[in-house]
């Protein structure tokens, strides 16, 4: 039965890097010299220093034309229009609410960009500013999109759209904002049995499958009383952990790699996933099949 | 962190239905990473990671008078720290060149390192730098971290304070006179839930590595007491950790009892209950948690830690066999 228990030495740690036999992008550390020459552009991530470029932060190196810039491994979340982001209510103030979006500044919420019950184009009163914490309260989470970069840095988000709202019951998930692979669309209802949303702030949602039809008042019920039954809810917690096992080797999150990272890891038990091991199999195993398509 | 009514459902009803939110059942623990001999400079070190959870324990010793009322016995003293200076000495010592050349100076250069410890842990002070700051975890923040400090060191005494759990007639040098101190220092360097059972089996794994110097020679002249190590360096005694206690915070959600909760079980709980096991034992039971318990219901809890904790121990024994086999320091070979 001391199976159940998992200690490990550090001498018989994992590597996580799986990436030994292909060409994986040069690593720029902070202060070291990008190029010598003076015909390039100074883009994000980077300094001159007499006239050499450096890097500012641990990244690989982008370029466009003669913009250079460093996108760093790990960094807070640098918000663009139109990103799909999952946040978390920190404070509900006169108008608006504060959500954490994982940014350098709190991201804010308008109340005039929220979809009241009762219909979409609604002038806002003041019983709307009073009723506001029965809407979202401190720790809701929410999912929206940004609507404005201020020119501090701070998100203005708005959930105009039946698609975004209060999240009900689920897992949250955090891994780095750059392994979030941009695309079409970051609601998923993946065929096995479970709604993924993938927030470009690398928070992740994972949830049971979403019925559209049901809630089209604007997502600010819940039903605290339904039980998840126990067959999604081991899907979900297989997700969750197929995702930290793709997080953990640095490998891009999107729809079919989770997918693929699923029907790999199921040869394990859920728990099984939280050991180094499984986690890596799972990750090559994943990566494999990814590089099958690609070709 | 807070968590939405919603998450906290999700993960009530999940432990009602012994399916947690990353499918361990009731009584299983996350795995964890075991590193001994960090700290150079110390006698006996062990780093422990569970999940999110980082705990440093370093153990030193000093020569000092046992108490009047305990003459057969040696000290034993545990100090937590969950501030922000702290971490920082750790690194400014991690970065200092090793002084050890011979055992009675590296005796006494870790005397010195203690006092060289204490004007850094000052000058980080004086420069402004704040004393706990929330590094850690927000809890930490203000007096937050000093209340959690005592709670815990204050556990481990308790636990530790039976001589059926650890034999501190074995740190006696000379009757009444003389007798070995051991300073338990613990660093919390992250904290992802779980921290007691964490941290004693890192205790317990430190205190496993702890090399004690061999008294060769006691000279008595009047009241005065020379005592001479031995000088080799690897003629040490190891101490016997067989039945020192091993932690488990048995934590009551909904109606059901888990173990190794994390962050998010520990803000579904409406109460915990830390069961220090030792041998087949109990040697400490500390209630945590602003909820009261049934009788019933604690009675469920020891059985499930008594239980647990058991299993426990057996796994940690194993991986100290393991540990003592392989010659490697860290995790460069």
């Amino acid at each position: 039965m001391s199976q159940k228990f998992h200690i490990r030495l550090a001498s018989q740690r994992v590597n996580t890097n799986i990436a030994e036999n292909r060409r994986y992008p040069k690593i720029f550390t902070p202060g070291e010299t990008i190029t010598q020459q003076h015909e390039f552009m100074r883009g994000h991530g980077t300094y001159e220093d007499n006239g050499e470029l450096k890097s500012s932060v641990a990244g690989v190196r982008e370029q466009v034309n003669n913009l250079i810039s460093v996108k760093p491994l790990k960094s807070r979340y640098n918000g663009e229009v139109g990103d799909i982001v999952v946040g978390r209510i920190t404070e509900v103030q006169q108008k608006r609410w504060k959500v954490d979006t994982n940014a350098r500044l709190d991201s804010i919420l308008l109340l005039s960009s929220v979809n009241l019950p009762g219909g979409e184009l609604r002038r806002r009163s003041v019983e709307d500013e009073h009723m506001m914490r029965q809407y979202l309260q401190e720790d809701d989470l929410i999912s929206a999109e940004v609507q404005s970069v201020h020119s501090d840095g701070t998100l203005s988000l708005h959930t105009r759209s039946l698609r975004y709202g209060k999240l009900g019951q689920g897992v949250l998930l955090k891994v780095f904002p750059s392994l979030i692979k941009r695309s079409k669309t970051h609601f998923h209802n993946l065929p096995v049995g479970a709604s993924v949303i993938l927030g470009n702030n690398g928070f992740i949602w994972i949830c049971p499958v979403i019925n559209n039809s049901e809630d089209s008042v604007g997502g600010f019920v819940q039903n605290l009383e339904e039980v998840v039954p126990l067959q999604e809810r081991e899907t979900i917690g297989r997700i969750r952990n197929c995702i930290k096992a793709l997080a953990m080797c640095k490998m891009m999150l999107y729809d079919t790699s989770i997918l693929y990272a699923y029907e790999e890891s199921l040869k394990y038990s859920i728990a099984e996933l939280l050991v180094p091991e499984a986690m890596i199999d799972v990750a090559i195993l994943t990566q494999h099949r990814l590089s099958i398509i690609e070709v | 962190m807070g968590l939405s009514e919603a998450e906290k459902t999700y993960v009530l009803h999940g432990v009602e239905e012994n399916l947690r939110v990353d499918g361990r059942d009731r009584e299983e623990y996350r795995p964890m990473e075991l590193e001994t001999d960090v700290v150079s400079h110390a006698f006996g070190s062990a780093r422990l990671r569970l999940a999110n959870t980082d705990v440093l324990v370093a153990v030193k010793i000093e020569v000092d008078a046992p108490f009047p009322e305990r003459p057969y016995e040696g000290k034993l003293e545990f100090f937590v720290d969950c501030s922000f200076s702290s971490m920082i000495t750790w690194v400014l010592n991690k970065m200092k060149p090793q002084m050890a050349s011979s055992p009675m100076n590296s005796h006494m250069a870790s005397k010195k390192m203690l006092a060289k410890e204490r004007t850094i842990k000052m000058i980080s002070m004086d420069i402004g730098l704040p004393s706990s700051s929330a590094n850690a975890t927000p809890n930490f923040e203000g007096r937050g971290g000093e209340v959690l400090a005592a709670e815990i060191s204050n556990c481990l005494s308790s636990a530790y304070c039976s001589s059926l759990s650890f034999d501190l007639t074995k740190l006696c040098i000379l009757q009444g006179k003389k007798c070995w101190k051991l300073y338990v220092d613990i660093l919390i360097l992250e904290c992802g839930g779980n921290l007691f059972d964490a941290i004693s089996i890192a205790v317990k794994v430190a205190l496993r590595n702890t090399q004690v110097p061999r008294v060769k020679c006691i000279d008595m002249d009047g009241n005065n007491v020379e005592i001479s190590v031995c000088h080799d360096m690897f003629d040490c005694q190891r101490l016997n950790v067989e039945n020192a206690p091993v932690m488990v915070t048995v934590c009551k959600i909904g109606d059901k009892c888990i173990v190794d909760p994390d962050v998010a079980e520990e803000q579904c709980s409406v109460g915990s209950v830390v069961v220090a096991v030792s041998g087949n034992r109990f040697s400490t039971v500390l209630q945590t948690g602003m909820g009261s318990l049934h009788p019933l219901t604690l009675v469920d809890c020891l059985k499930m830690g008594h239980k647990v904790g058991q299993k426990l121990d057996e796994a940690v024994k194993e991986v100290l066999k393991e540990s003592l086999r392989g010659g490697d320091v860290g995790f460069i070979k």
